[in-house]
């Protein structure tokens, strides 16, 4: 199944100018197990994902609301420098969306 | 309120966003300790602080601080505003100060006001690098003496102690600079001797406004009570209600680690916190916990200018253009940098085609889309070291990428759809943040000095 299919919420912002963070919120305690154990959470997955450094991705789960965080560096620019495509990085939760869990 | 707790009401998520009447109203008559609100924000990139400018309409910000400002002077107590302005640098905290001038003057209301400013000088910063003194925060690079010079503003985000110094002052309006989000709310019950943990913990909720609450509202108020041991926070507006959930998910928001966050006090330590559900619409805090910081740190944001920006937007519908995509916008730049050299080399001028319907949001995978769009939208965008260079190699990238050819072409009369006349538009300076880094060993008193005033 695909992450956004089975997210309730799912969603990406900055974090400050250079950190995007992705929340995974999950419908329950079932599919948030699912996707803390999935091979496409690893934080090295994730990093080849986005063309960040391996040793740069954090993935905190936060057991009280069901919802994983994510947080990297941005990939590419900086929030408004030449070259970013998403100051607010309010639609970087693509690509990982997409990843099958 | 009662002995023994503060009652604080925090106007909005953002000076600027507008909120009800009537939930300040209800807000009021819980005969709150303090107002406050957060007016400022980097999310809206580095223009702002850069510019000198505003991302919210001033006209709005000064509707939403009026009831603010004539309430907090007729019941005699606090009013804060943090990060003045949007940006919290020097042109944004005049404008602001004017702003409570004029209101003030026009209600006729008198009061003592406290004015913070925020900017670090660039010498004051660079005699800190060479110190050794100045760290990356987050992901940010090594700073440079050159990012520093190049800088047009550098602020430092102040923390509580500034905000308490106004209070102690007797500050009625406190408008200040650049200024921690938390602190906003944290300052006057840490100045009234209550825990800093909660008192920052609360004043992260805080500074949002409604968005704890659910239906979620940046555009609305929060009442928010601390007490010896714990806090609540409750939405003013009865259409809204918090629960134990939306208030322990609202850690998530913008941070990095939902179970801690940093400000220059120290580290607020979530992990141990307990939400409890009061009646059908407030939430009770327990344990949070500050750690306490080994050394006071000021976090720096500034804003260098990289170029000035021109943009032409069109659409293309024809699907060889969609197919041949690459190859034209490949030919234009050829085609530009072909017409410009000499007076604008190849590496000085930053020419981008976006194209949005296929890969313009995110990086697109490898290979071709499956499905191709029926229509793709296209943003040229040329950055120059002037403004006039970048709107010739804009105009020179619309009008080859009008005409160019490509095999197989059949739409020869022209190739982009543009949607305006005139097509081209100035976008101004570009900014870029060259500093987002940690001072270590700062001294908020010189830092930051508070200058009283009589209105």
């Amino acid at each position: 199944m695909r992450l956004y299919d089975l997210a309730s919420a799912i969603r990406s912002k900055n974090a400050g100018p250079f950190t995007l963070t992705i929340d995974l919120a999950l419908p329950d305690r079932e599919a948030f197990a699912r996707v803390l154990g999935a091979e496409g959470l690893a934080p090295a997955r994730i990093a080849a994902l986005y063309g960040v450094a391996a040793d740069s991705v954090r993935v905190t789960p936060f057991e009280r609301v069901l919802t994983i965080k994510v947080a990297l560096p941005r990939p590419g620019a900086s929030s408004g420098a030449p070259g970013d495509r998403d100051v607010y990085g309010c639609q970087q939760h693509f690509p990982l969306a997409d990843v099958e869990v | 309120m009662s002995a023994g707790a503060l009652r604080l009401v925090a106007l909005n998520g953002l000076l600027g966003y507008g909120y009800p009447a009537e939930s300040l109203d209800r807000a009021l008559a819980l005969e709150p300790d303090l107002l406050g609100v957060d007016a400022g924000s980097t999310d809206p990139g580095p223009y702002y602080l850069g510019a000198g400018e505003s991302f919210v309409s001033e006209e709005q910000a000064a509707r939403d601080l009026e009831p603010g400002l004539c309430a907090a002077v007729a019941r005699g107590i606090p009013l804060v505003v943090g990060t003045a302005g949007g940006s919290g640098a020097a042109p944004h905290l005049d404008r602001a100060v004017a702003m409570v001038r004029e209101l003030a003057a026009r209600h006729r209301l008198h009061c003592r006001l406290a004015v913070i400013p925020a900017e670090v000088p660039a010498e004051t910063v660079l005699a800190a690098l060479r110190a050794g003194r100045i760290v990356p925060c987050g992901h940010t690079r090594a700073l440079t003496e050159e990012d520093v010079r190049a800088c047009t503003r550098i602020v430092g985000q102040m923390s509580t102690e500034p905000l308490v110094r106004a209070l102690e002052g007797g500050a009625q309006v406190v408008i200040a600079g650049r200024c921690c989000d938390a602190a906003i709310f944290a300052a006057e019950p840490i100045h009234r001797g209550f825990d800093p943990g909660l008192a920052l913990h609360l004043g992260k909720i805080m500074e949002c406004g409604a968005l704890c609450a659910r239906p979620a509202g940046a555009n609305d108020v929060l009442v928010g009570t601390i007490g010896a041991d714990s806090f609540t926070v409750e939405p003013a507006n009865p259409a809204r209600r918090c629960t134990p959930e939306s208030v322990a998910a609202h850690s998530l928001y913008e941070q990095p680690d939902p179970h801690r966050f940093h400000e220059p006090e120290g580290t607020v330590d979530l992990s141990a916190c307990a939400f409890e559900a009061l009646g059908e619409r407030a939430v009770r805090v327990r344990g949070s916990r500050l750690i306490a910081a080994a050394e006071p740190t000021v976090k720096l944001e500034g804003a260098r200018c990289r170029g000035y920006r021109t943009i032409t937007i069109a659409g293309v519908r024809d699907p060889g253009i969609i197919a041949h995509l690459g190859e034209i916008e490949a030919a234009v730049r050829a085609g530009v940098t072909g017409a410009l050299p000499g007076d604008l080399p190849a590496d000085e001028l930053s020419l981008r085609f976006l194209r949005y319907g296929l890969d313009a949001v995110t990086e697109a995978p490898e290979g071709p889309p499956p499905v191709p769009p029926r229509e793709v939208g296209l943003v040229i965008e040329a950055i120059a070291p002037t403004q006039e260079l970048a709107d010739r190699a804009l105009a020179l990238a619309r009008a080859t990428a009008l005409h160019q050819h490509f095999d197989g072409r059949k739409t020869t009369a022209g190739n982009l759809a543009f949607p305006f006349s005139p097509s081209d538009l100035r976008g101004g300076p570009v900014y870029e943040f060259a500093v987002y880094h940690l001072l270590r060993g700062a001294d908020p008193a010189a830092l930051f000095p508070v200058a009283f005033e009589e209105v």
